[in-house]
């Protein structure tokens, strides 16, 4: 046993906006900032799926845009810290973030490419000098070696963040991919690790264990797994098995028990479940957040999702890049109809 | 017609990846000779190059300009918008006429296959973005074609490796004034414009994605416009194409492009960095012939 404290930050309304076609009304984010502030969850970040500035024909429109949103979440939190995902390229400093910071924004998550730690210098920058709790966060990680991840964070560190998050957007990782890289990074950064699970092959809880046994201090975990694909590292069971590990997080076992039903009456059409399709973006390495996209195109051009699913993961098409599968989409399309021929 | 046959001088500041590649381009160019390319230090790669060319480099930056006006009639400028705030007043005083490739946004944007002839007229023209290259004669064919065009959005992708030190710091000025040439081509009420860096190898060439929110409608209509200007865009940028659409999406315009580079000095997948200073060139041509003329009338 051991009684090492994690921090637990909760992208429910960030991540789980995926889920609903970044849909979440102003009530939705009061009533579970409100059940998440009570049961002590560290960090509640809220926002369009992709985050700050992400709403856009490309990646859904959001239906609450970003100011209001945090207004909403800063007046509804009084002991959890509220949190944004940005990532440069979508969001800009002057459009987008310095808005949020006014608004009374605690903690900025800047967010890259795991290749790309190099665009978020400025962004970690102006967030650090307006006085943010800044975390850089390096998305589709499962995409590089431990080493060039170290390479990529240590960068990122070097601009001023106080901690590494890294995500396994495409839920691909296994529990010792993961221990690996923790443990590397732990042992080379001189900041706080942090990891953040998708649930595509059924390995969100456990990747997030053995990443805390590997030494992370802070863990991302969503109500009911609410979240882009099959979902994150559903919350209340990773309190629940963290607390048997011996863990401490702080929080109230009862309170964010009721904060997942609440999630779940309250946000959700539907609970994440680990559908085909999602067996096939976590074996294929695609990111979570394009399986809304990818089912509604493959409907239209009558064609496979899990080809479409495939051939994105070959061409190794990141996050951010959601046009690409219409242009996929039409060459299986015309590949089809020549088979048939 | 003798006189068209004389080669407009030119000079580039910056001897970075653009101003080398520029260089190639202007000495293959039967309009353009190059008086010198001025950068900081004789040791870069771009001087180099330039150097075994028999190109005159000098590292003394705008100075050299300054203490030899008669390099040039025409400047590339190649630097860095910060930089272009400074030499454009002195380029102005030197009466030189100016091709901006950096996004400081001091002249009229100008997109040759769009607003040639304005820019004609301008003694300093701005090559507004690479994603703004791409993807504005498709965003100023829907503006033609449509009453009311509430938004515009473009998606770009490119490359890791084509994007320097110097785009990935300056990813805010790229989406703001990609967004300002939008708006101004389209006459959208609203635009936005996204930037992703694809690391693939090996390298995935540039797209930029068009999407489009119209009052009504009518892809007849806009691929009557839009096939010409793509014509014409293609006359400067061989490597340009049309992927997919314009058809409708959920609601929305789509349209594709792809923009595969020259592979002058720049690899080909590079066309972010080739459609830009292909545009810029094209600028610089038009300019030689109106020079041409003016001899004639003098």
């Amino acid at each position: 046993m051991n009684d090492r404290h994690i921090i637990i930050s909760d992208p429910t309304l960030r991540d789980g906006n995926h889920a609903v076609q970044h849909a979440l009304n102003t009530d939705q984010i009061a009533v579970y900032c409100r059940a998440a502030d009570a049961a002590g969850v560290s960090i509640v970040e809220v926002g369009h799926g992709n985050g700050l500035g992400a709403s856009s024909l490309q990646l859904g429109e959001a239906r609450t845009p970003d100011p209001l949103a945090l207004s909403i979440a800063r007046s509804n939190l009084v002991r959890s810290k509220l949190g944004i995902h940005v990532i440069p390229g979508f969001a800009t400093i002057e459009r987008d973030l310095k808005p949020a910071l006014d608004l009374g924004v605690d903690v900025v998550r800047v967010a890259s490419h795991c290749t790309e730690a190099d665009i978020c210098e400025r962004h970690i920058g102006f967030a650090r000098s307006m006085g943010a709790e800044v975390w850089g966060c390096l998305m589709m990680s499962h995409m590089i070696t431990p080493e060039l991840l170290l390479e990529q964070a240590r960068r990122m560190e070097s601009y001023g963040a106080e901690g590494i998050v890294f995500m396994d957007s495409a839920g691909h990782f296994l529990p010792d991919d993961v221990s690996r890289r923790v443990t590397l990074l732990v042992a080379e950064l001189s900041v706080a690790v942090g990891f953040h699970a998708h649930n595509n092959l059924g390995l969100a809880i456990a990747n997030s264990i053995a990443a805390a046994d590997a030494g992370a201090s802070l863990l991302d975990g969503c109500a009911r797994g609410f979240g882009a694909g099959a979902g994150n590292a559903p919350l209340e069971v990773l309190v629940a098995v963290l607390e048997r590990w011996g863990y401490s997080t702080g929080i109230d076992l009862y309170k964010i028990l009721d904060a997942a039903d609440l999630a779940e009456e309250r946000l959700m059409k539907e609970i994440p479940a680990i559908r085909s399709a999602n067996v096939v973006s976590g074996m294929a390495g695609v990111f979570s957040g394009f399986m809304k996209p990818v089912t509604r195109i493959a409907k239209e051009f009558d064609i496979d999702p899990r080809d479409i699913l495939f051939e994105l993961g070959r061409r190794k098409i990141v996050a951010g890049q959601e046009d690409i599968i219409l242009e996929v989409a039409k060459t299986l399309a015309q590949r089809a109809t020549k088979g048939n021929q | 017609m003798l006189q068209q046959n004389r080669k407009l001088k030119v000079a580039i500041i910056g001897s970075g990846n653009i101003g080398t590649d520029l260089l190639i381009k202007v000495l293959r160019s039967s309009k353009l000779e190059c008086g010198a390319l001025i950068g900081r230090s004789l040791s870069s790669a771009g001087m180099v190059k330039a150097t075994s060319l028999g190109v005159t480099v000098s590292a003394e930056g705008i100075d050299y300009i300054i203490k030899n006006p008669e390099c040039c009639d025409l400047v590339f400028d190649a630097t860095s918008a910060k930089s272009h705030f400074d030499h454009a007043p002195i380029l102005k005083k030197l009466n030189k006429r100016v091709i901006d490739l950096t996004p400081a946004k001091v002249g009229l944007m100008s997109i040759p296959s769009v607003n040639l002839a304005d820019s004609l007229a301008e003694s300093n023209v701005n090559m507004v973005t690479c994603g703004g290259q791409a993807s504005i004669p498709v965003a100023y064919a829907i503006g033609q074609t449509h009453d009311y065009v509430d938004y515009i959005e473009v998606v770009s992708s490119i490359a890791s490796r084509s994007a320097g030190p110097a785009t990935r710091q300056n990813l805010d000025e790229y989406i703001k004034t990609t967004e300002a040439g939008l708006k101004q081509f389209s006459g959208a009420v609203r635009t936005k414009a996204i930037l992703n860096l694809n690391p693939v190898e090996p390298c995935v060439d540039m797209q930029a994605t068009i999407f489009a929110m119209v009052k009504t409608p009518d892809i007849p209509k806009l691929s009557e416009v839009l096939w010409p200007l793509v014509h014409k865009v293609c006359e400067y940028v061989p490597g340009y194409e049309i992927i997919l659409g314009p058809i409708m999406d959920n609601g929305r315009i789509v349209v594709m492009v792809r923009v595969r580079g020259l592979g002058d000095y720049l690899p080909a997948y590079a066309g972010n960095l080739d459609i830009i200073n292909c545009a810029a060139i094209a600028m610089a041509e038009n300019y030689a012939q109106v020079f041409a003329a003016g001899i004639v009338n003098e």
